[in-house]
């Protein structure tokens, strides 16, 4: 196969919460600029394979390598000024900040916060409209569109998402998928983990399953989906 | 009214100075969740070093208080932080107060052991050099003072607002995880705010030593105020923690200027933060139960009934052979830590078990004390009456507390112990005013040796007690309810007044105590149980071991030793508190002390029982999420 070196990428990596192992041996890896739809059912790993992946937890065995170096041992904020942005899952912003605060929080990624507010309230004026009002009195959409923003704005290299879907409208998770798909064209290269499948594979340029902690299928879209409905016994997908 | 408008200066300055500490301690607890008890010490011993560097030393006064307050308190708060941070984070309240509380028993014996005590004085800026107000005299550094708190609240309150990394501190309450993946330093983040925190107390003692003086205990407890203070404004709100400040200056500058200065109320004066911490506590809104938290504490284990017979018979034979080989004066040390031993056995059901920490158990004795004497009889009745007076009053303080939780109750319990010093054990059916009370003997048994024997009957009785306790199924709830208020709350389990017979229940135990520790005095005072000696007491019993029979005896013993030991090495003063304070603050996360090591030297196994979750710091692996 003929491809690019990918940015991210894991290579037999371990992980544990204390003596439980939860990632068995995980290998995966994104390629510059494409979108990979990481899938799985409840408890397989998927957060915890990102918390590896954003130095938020260490891998007990493998590597993480990003652009092509070693980074198992670089904490997550180190990470993350070095341009990888990760969106986490749940709630994703400050909630007692303002919407302003928590987008001019995000320049510490290395972006200025002129910059970075000016982006953010080009491509969502809504939230500009809510500029003072407190991020945790935004709605659940809004709130997401905050997170997104911060990705957009801050220009990262690399953009982990989990679970961007949770709990919102479809039309919204079909704004915010649009927004991945536009950041990729971009030359960004993104992980998202969803465990309803559609509007991921939709975007996506590959696709990986996790479940138990090991990854059973990886693939174009089109053929993992073919496969999800066997793999897990969710039958969401 | 010149007098009253001196007295609104003085109130002013004196809420200014409150002012400056509170909003220290308001951004160290919202910037780290650790609410740090040891806040006031830190302004005390840079205060002393302020007259050090400035009075004894004679540097410039501009230079020393840009050294204290611009470098040493910073790093020293830095340091603290890194302590306090890499044991704590996510520890449990008991946890973040035993550990500060710690520090500030450590920081006393600090201060005591590089300076021991005489008078100093510290003058104030600019001294002489007054200003005449509409009748009322006004100095320069009162001006100072009330300058500095308008600083200090501008200042704090433009970092929040308006600088980033001000806003990543507020942002490191909510989320510090999620700060991390912004990319911000968040432990530099907390080393700061710790930084500018101490900075805040340094600056507030030093402007405060002229009108408090320079003393080791009013300084410390100056921060009581600072709590009223920061309490009133919800540990969060800068704007309210100010007016809280400056209100609290005001009314005890009143109180100073129209109370009567003879009599029971003359206590009133110093009660006064106490009484407004307790007012802001009870009105303060209250944060919900945290839903979700399940902290399992590994537990020790619980020794059968035959086993647990056997060690208390073991004890008492070894208190007979002690009795009748030993010299009168080795037998009262000993009745002593036997005496100390129940009253950590009482703060087991609480803390131990329960969870809840109070900051002024020795009230409680104290209680118990007064009880005996003034019923003046020797039948062993009046053990039991004290028990009961205690235990009556130990629900008295639960029933206002029923809606406090964690750090909220275990300021209560500052608050209460305070107006107990300051008001009621003073008044004539007490102590008197700086009076002792006579307290006859248990049984007449006036043998040194006999008296030993009966006080180890009596920590076994109630080791026993406190041991069937834990058996049943009251003992069950205690642990279910300290483990995850929330899931008992949700299975039923009625939080509140289980909480105020475990306090009843601890309080009687220790005024019990209190009644056996007048006996062996004879004569006591309320010096004997003032607030400043609950705090060593607390330490010690979580040290040793909150949550065992076994751990008791070893902190009552350590609690009589410690003192012996240290009249032994005059040369360090304060060695006593240092040694406590240092041994809490790194023991003070793990509540089975000492007392598990022990166990575990004996080889038993613990109970599997309990989820094997540590307490406090969680495993490398699992960063926050
Ligand atoms: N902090 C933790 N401590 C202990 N075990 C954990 C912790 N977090 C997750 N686990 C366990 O690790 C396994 C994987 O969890 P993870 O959150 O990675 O799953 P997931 O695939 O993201 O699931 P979901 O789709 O529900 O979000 C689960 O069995 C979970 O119980
Ligand atoms: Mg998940």
């Amino acid at each position: 196969m003929k491809r690019r070196q990918p940015i991210l990428e894991l290579i037999d990596v371990h992980a544990a919460y204390g003596r439980i192992e939860v990632l068995h041996g995980v290998d995966l890896a994104v390629p510059v600029g494409e979108v990979v739809a990481l899938l799985g059912p409840n408890g397989a790993g998927k957060t915890t394979l990102l918390k590896v992946a954003s130095g938020q937890m260490k891998a007990t065995r493998g590597h993480v390598h990003i652009g092509g170096s070693h980074v198992n041992e670089v904490s997550a904020d180190a990470m993350a000024r070095a341009g990888l942005c990760t969106i986490p899952e749940g709630r994703s912003v400050f909630p007692n900040l303002t919407v302003t605060e928590n987008l001019r929080l995000a320049s510490y990624a290395g972006a200025p916060a002129e910059r970075i507010l000016q982006i953010a309230f080009e491509r969502f004026p809504r939230l500009r409209q809510r500029a003072g009002q407190l991020a945790g009195s935004l709605s659940g959409g809004e709130q997401q569109m905050l997170a997104m923003a911060r990705a957009l704005s801050t220009e990262p290299a690399v953009l982990l998402v989990d679970e961007l879907s949770m709990g919102l409208a479809p039309l919204i998770v079909q704004e915010l998928y649009d927004i991945i798909a536009a950041l990729a064209a971009t030359g960004v290269s993104i992980l998202v983990v969803e465990q309803f499948a559609d509007a991921a594979l939709a975007v996506a340029h590959r696709a990986a399953v996790l479940v138990h902690g090991r990854v059973v299928a990886y693939g174009k879209p089109d053929d993992v989906a073919d496969e999800l409905s066997t793999l897990y016994l969710g039958g969401a997908a | 009214m010149g007098g009253f408008l001196a007295l609104t200066i003085l109130g002013l300055v004196t809420g200014a100075g409150y002012a400056v500490a509170a909003g220290g301690l308001v951004l160290t607890y919202s910037t780290s969740r650790v609410f740090n008890v040891a806040h006031g010490a830190i302004g005390m011993v840079m205060a002393f070093l302020y007259w050090e560097l400035s009075v004894n030393q004679g540097l410039p006064v501009w230079l020393t208080l840009l050294l204290v307050v611009g470098v040493v308190a910073p790093v020293l708060g830095a340091v603290v932080e890194r302590i306090m941070m890499r044991q704590l984070a996510d520890a449990p309240v008991g946890a973040t107060l035993v550990v500060t509380v710690g520090l500030l028993v450590m920081l006393i014996g600090v201060a005591q052991a590089i300076w021991p005590s005489t008078a100093r004085t510290v003058p104030p800026f600019f001294a002489g050099s007054d200003l005449k107000l509409g009748g009322a005299v006004v100095s320069v550094h009162d001006l100072i003072t009330i300058a500095a708190a308008i600083v200090a609240a501008a200042a704090l309150y433009g970092l929040l607002t308006f600088t980033r990394v001000g806003i990543a501190m507020r942002a490191a309450v909510d989320n510090r995880g999620l700060l991390a993946l912004y990319g911000a330093r968040t432990s530099m983040l907390s080393a700061m705010s710790w930084g500018i925190g101490a900075a805040l107390a340094a600056l507030a003692g030093i402007l405060l030593t002229p009108v408090v003086g320079l003393s080791y205990h009013d300084l410390t407890l100056l921060v009581m105020s600072a709590y009223a203070a920061a309490v009133a404004g919800r540990l969060l709100s800068l704007p309210w923690t100010f007016v809280g400040a400056l209100l609290l200056g005001l009314s005890q500058s009143y109180a100073v200027g129209y109370l009567p200065t003879t009599g029971a109320l003359s206590g009133l004066r110093a009660a006064i933060p106490a009484l407004f911490l307790f007012a802001a506590l009870l009105l303060a809104p209250q944060a919900q139960l945290r839903v979700g938290q399940i902290r399992g504490i590994r537990g020790v284990p619980v020794p059968g009934l035959l086993r647990a017979l056997g060690f208390g018979a073991l004890a008492i034979g070894a208190a007979a052979v002690a009795a009748y080989a030993l010299p009168g004066t080795t037998s009262d040390r000993l009745s002593l830590g036997f005496i100390y031993g129940i009253v950590m056995l009482s703060l087991v059901p609480l803390t131990g078990y329960g969870g809840y920490v109070s900051l002024a158990q020795l009230t409680f004795v104290g209680v118990g004390a007064i009880t005996v004497a003034r019923l003046g009889t020797a039948s062993p009745l009046a053990l039991l009456a004290a028990a009961g007076a205690a235990a009556l009053v130990g629900a008295l303080v639960a029933l206002p507390a029923l809606r406090l939780q964690g750090l909220y109750l275990a300021l209560s319990t500052l608050a209460f112990g305070l107006l107990m010093d300051k008001l009621v054990f003073q008044a004539s059916f007490a102590f008197g005013f700086n009076g002792s009370l006579a307290v006859p003997r248990i049984l007449g048994l006036d043998a040194q040796s006999h008296y030993l024997i009966l006080t180890a009957v009596a920590f076994v009785g109630v080791g026993l007690g406190v041991l069937a306790l834990r058996r049943s199924r009251y003992g069950r709830y205690l642990i279910a309810m300290r483990d995850s208020p929330a899931g008992c709350a949700t299975l039923g389990l009625n939080l509140r007044w289980t909480r105020v017979r475990i306090f009843a229940l601890s309080a009687g135990i220790a005024g019990f105590a209190g009644g056996l520790f007048g006996g062996l005095r004879q004569t006591v005072a309320a010096t004997d149980f003032q607030l400043f000696n609950s705090l060593p007491l607390l330490l010690l019993a979580v040290v040793a071991g909150v949550t065992s029979v076994t751990g008791s005896l070893l902190g009552g013993m350590l609690l009589m030793l410690l003192p012996v030991l240290a009249s032994e090495v005059p040369a360090v003063g304060g060695l006593a508190f240092l040694v406590i304070g240092v041994a809490s603050v790194g023991l003070g996360r793990d509540p089975n002390g000492l007392a598990s090591r022990l166990f575990a030297l004996g080889r038993w196994r613990p109970p599997s029982s309990f989820p094997s979750v540590r307490l406090g710091r969680a495993s490398r692996g699992e960063a926050a999420s």
